[in-house]
């Protein structure tokens, strides 16, 4: 995995709200869902940049940004030098090239009426300049041998394919305009597991052929582990930490990672008497109307009243080395204490 | 809550070593169109008072039915079950009147559902839901029944019950409805609750919270619980003892620790092996290869066959028995000595 490679996105105080709305005629805004609010990082080639956090935390949100199938309500996504919010027509047309999606349900992400061959070819519809009419098929087929499936399968149907086949044929299509960027939303979550391990050896099989840079979202922690450089935590809108794996995983320093970390179950019923748990109460609160100063002090067992005053910085803190937002960041093994 | 006006039952039976629920060679099948899908092979399991059995196996492995069959739940056509006892405290379930079954079924034996977020009705409040049961299998009034549905929102811990406790389903996230779906479950005191996957569809923080909750209810009441999951790691954390299932058939069950320290079954083994690990990263996960079996067109033999890296010449023809291994251990693999040495393939 290259970790060192030269800088392809980057991600500049990126804020994404959707209105809240009222009345039916004449629509006023009440307010606004802050799903994404304020998040900034870049991404290297062939690297991997894990990103994990709470159901509604925005992770989606942010990933339909980078794609351009939302427009952000402020802030920049760089690609390769150039800002694809502000880009437009051909542009934006070429710049989307770059980035492509695998999303998490392979059973309802395909078109159940499209053959796997229309499927995978589909995006050479839009951008005919990467495939002539004529060469498509052959394309198309060495795409699929790409992942492992059966190029003579290119007439089949969605449904005539098991859950860990339409994934690939999922990431066949993401890989047909040769991006640069994939971003996977939940690719696995949706697999038996043991067909899971087979589709993660596959993205980073692809990964070292064709030096793919991913952001890879998912809420299985173990599974964003093994295949990141980086990981970043978010919680309410907000990136809460960033770092390397190690850093991330063994010297977490946010409260929120920790509690995070805590709950995941080990796979070892050994000593788990004696486990460190940090259960967290309550509910993440409305990402319409977010708590002031530190977001997750509502549910932080840490919090001072400069937690309500003060917004923390996603910045690196005394005696630890990488990016926490966090007044009392501290590093704390959980998973490897008791 | 006193269980004392259920005891004359019909489901009640004799005691002795007789366990609390005990699936004997259980075989469910479905009538379809494109022919007869043997969903459940002859799966055995057992549980005790106060016990947590996991049930692990890949999707389409027969989990859901075998739970759905011990309910008296599954729809007769097209599911019918040709062979096998389901004892209740030594009683067999599938020989009780549909009356008697009734008696049993969410009071004595109560199952949270795989799909629960979905099995909420949107149009009546969390309450009216919850009192319900107080309502219809306890004779409450309405009055009664609310403040009991009250007392179990605080018990599942939804914070401010009794103001929420009017609330619609819609206003509440999905963990709230995961415990609001507990409550009902446990609303009558159970002996036994099967959970199918009750956290699948929520993050690690609600999971850790309704895990808690549900060994704490386990606690307070000796209940035994069912919980079928594909999670290794909740597997680890709370089980007691472990049924392995593949292809409609229990493949291993063991105690939680002996399968985690040295897994008897090929598919098991494959199973833990998989699991992304801390001291593997960079390299390339063990993965199961081949795709899960089709139902319809079911491998001779050994099912796992066609995927296993152990298999000799007679494993494509001989179904292997479910071997005793040692007191509480079994595996369905007739070279189980060999993966439980830990041979190389
Ligand atoms: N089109 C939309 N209109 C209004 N609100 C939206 C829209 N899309 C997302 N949201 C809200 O934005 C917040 C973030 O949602 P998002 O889907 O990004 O979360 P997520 O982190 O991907 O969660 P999950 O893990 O459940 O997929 C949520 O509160 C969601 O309800
Ligand atoms: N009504 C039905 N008609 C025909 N086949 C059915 C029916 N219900 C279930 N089956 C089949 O029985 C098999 C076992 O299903 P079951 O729901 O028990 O799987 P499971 O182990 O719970 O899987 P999962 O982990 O996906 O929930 C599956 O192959 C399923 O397709
Ligand atoms: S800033 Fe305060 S409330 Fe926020 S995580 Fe740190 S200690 Fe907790
Ligand atoms: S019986 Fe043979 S094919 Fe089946 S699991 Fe054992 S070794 Fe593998
Ligand atoms: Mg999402
Ligand atoms: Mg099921």
């Amino acid at each position: 995995m290259a970790t060192q490679g030269e800088r392809i996105l980057e991600v500049r105080d990126l804020v994404k709200h959707f209105p809240l709305t009222q009345g039916i005629m004449f629509k006023k805004q009440i307010g606004a869902i802050k799903a994404v609010d304020g998040v900034s990082f870049e991404l290297n080639k062939g690297e991997t940049l894990g990103i994990v956090g709470e159901s509604g935390c925005g992770k989606s949100t942010l990933a339909k940004v980078l794609m351009a199938l939302e427009r952000p309500t402020s802030g920049s996504v760089v690609v390769n030098g150039r800002d694809m919010a502000r880009a437009k027509g051909a542009e934006l047309k070429r710049m989307r090239r770059n980035i492509q999606m695998v999303m998490q349900d392979p059973y309802t992400s395909l078109n159940p009426r499209m053959t796997v061959g229309d499927i995978v070819g589909e995006p050479f519809e839009i951008h005919t300049e990467v495939a002539p009419k004529g060469d498509r098929r052959r394309k198309v087929q060495e795409l699929l041998e790409v992942v492992g499936l059966n190029p003579d399968h290119i007439n089949r149907y969605p449904h005539q394919f098991s859950g860990g086949q339409r994934q690939r044929i999922g990431i066949a299509r993401g890989l047909a305009l040769q991006p640069e960027i994939i971003v996977c939303d939940e690719p696995v979550s949706a697999l038996d597991v043991s067909i899971q391990a087979q589709v993660i050896n596959l993205l980073e099989r692809l990964q070292n052929e064709f030096g793919l840079a991913y952001i890879f979202i998912a809420h299985d922690l173990s599974v964003v582990r093994h295949i990141s450089d980086r990981v970043a935590v978010m919680y309410l809108g907000k990136m809460v930490e960033l770092g390397k794996d190690l850093e991330i995983y063994d010297r977490p320093a946010h409260p929120y990672t920790q509690a995070l970390l805590s709950a995941v179950p080990v796979p070892d019923p050994e000593g788990r008497e004696s486990r460190e748990r940090i259960i967290l109460q309550g509910d993440p609160p409305s990402p319409a109307n977010p708590p002031s100063g530190c977001r997750f002090r509502t549910r932080c067992w840490k919090a001072q009243e400069i937690c309500a005053t003060e917004e923390p910085l996603l910045q690196i803190r005394p005696g630890t080395a990488h990016l926490s937002a966090c007044h009392f960041a501290e590093t704390h093994d959980v998973v490897h204490a008791g | 809550m006193s269980k004392t006006s259920l005891r004359t039952s019909p489901a009640e039976g004799g005691l002795g070593d007789e366990p609390l629920l005990a699936v004997e060679d259980l075989h469910v099948e479905f009538v379809t169109r494109a022919g007869i899908v043997r969903a459940v092979n002859g799966v055995s399991y057992s549980l005790n008072p106060g016990e947590t059995l996991a049930v692990l196996g890949e999707s389409g492995s027969g989990k859901s039915v075998t739970a759905q069959a011990i309910m008296g739940i599954l729809d007769m056509p097209p599911a019918r079950i040709p062979k096998g006892e389901i004892r209740f405290r030594g009683t067999d379930l599938l020989k009780l009147s549909d009356e008697a079954r009734t008696q049993v079924r969410g009071q004595r034996i109560s199952m949270i559902f795989q799909d629960a977020l979905s099995a909420l009705n949107p149009v009546f409040t969390v309450g009216w839901q919850i009192s319900e049961m107080f309502r219809v299998h306890r004779g409450m009034n309405k009055r009664d029944a609310m403040a009991k549905a009250v007392e179990l929102m605080d018990r599942v811990r939804i914070p401010a019950a009794k103001q929420r406790v009017n609330d619609y389903p819609h206003q509440f996230s999905g963990g709230m409805r995961q415990r609001i779906m507990i409550a009902m479950s446990i609303a009558l005191d159970p002996e036994v609750l099967i959970a199918d996957e009750p956290t699948t569809a929520l993050d690690v923080t609600v999971q850790a919270q309704i895990m808690e909750l549900l060994a704490e209810l386990q606690r307070e009441s000796n209940m035994g619980l069912i919980l079928i999951t594909h999670d290794l790691g909740v597997v680890a954390d709370v089980a007691d003892k472990i049924a392995v299932m593949y292809a409609g058939r229990i493949v291993e069950n063991a105690p939680v620790y002996d399968i985690y320290r040295a897994p008897a079954h090929p598919y098991t083994k494959g199973l833990l092996e998989s699991i992304p690990r801390v001291d593997q990263k960079g390299q390339e996960l063990y993965a199961i290869k081949g795709l899960p079996p089709n139902l319809l067109d079911m491998p001779t033999g050994c099912a796992f066959h066609p995927r296993c890296p152990y298999r000799q010449d007679n494993c494509v023809t001989d179904a292997p028995p479910l071997y005793g291994i040692s007191g509480a251990r079994n595996s369905a693999c007739h070279y189980w000595r060999e993966v439980l040495d830990g041979d190389p393939r």
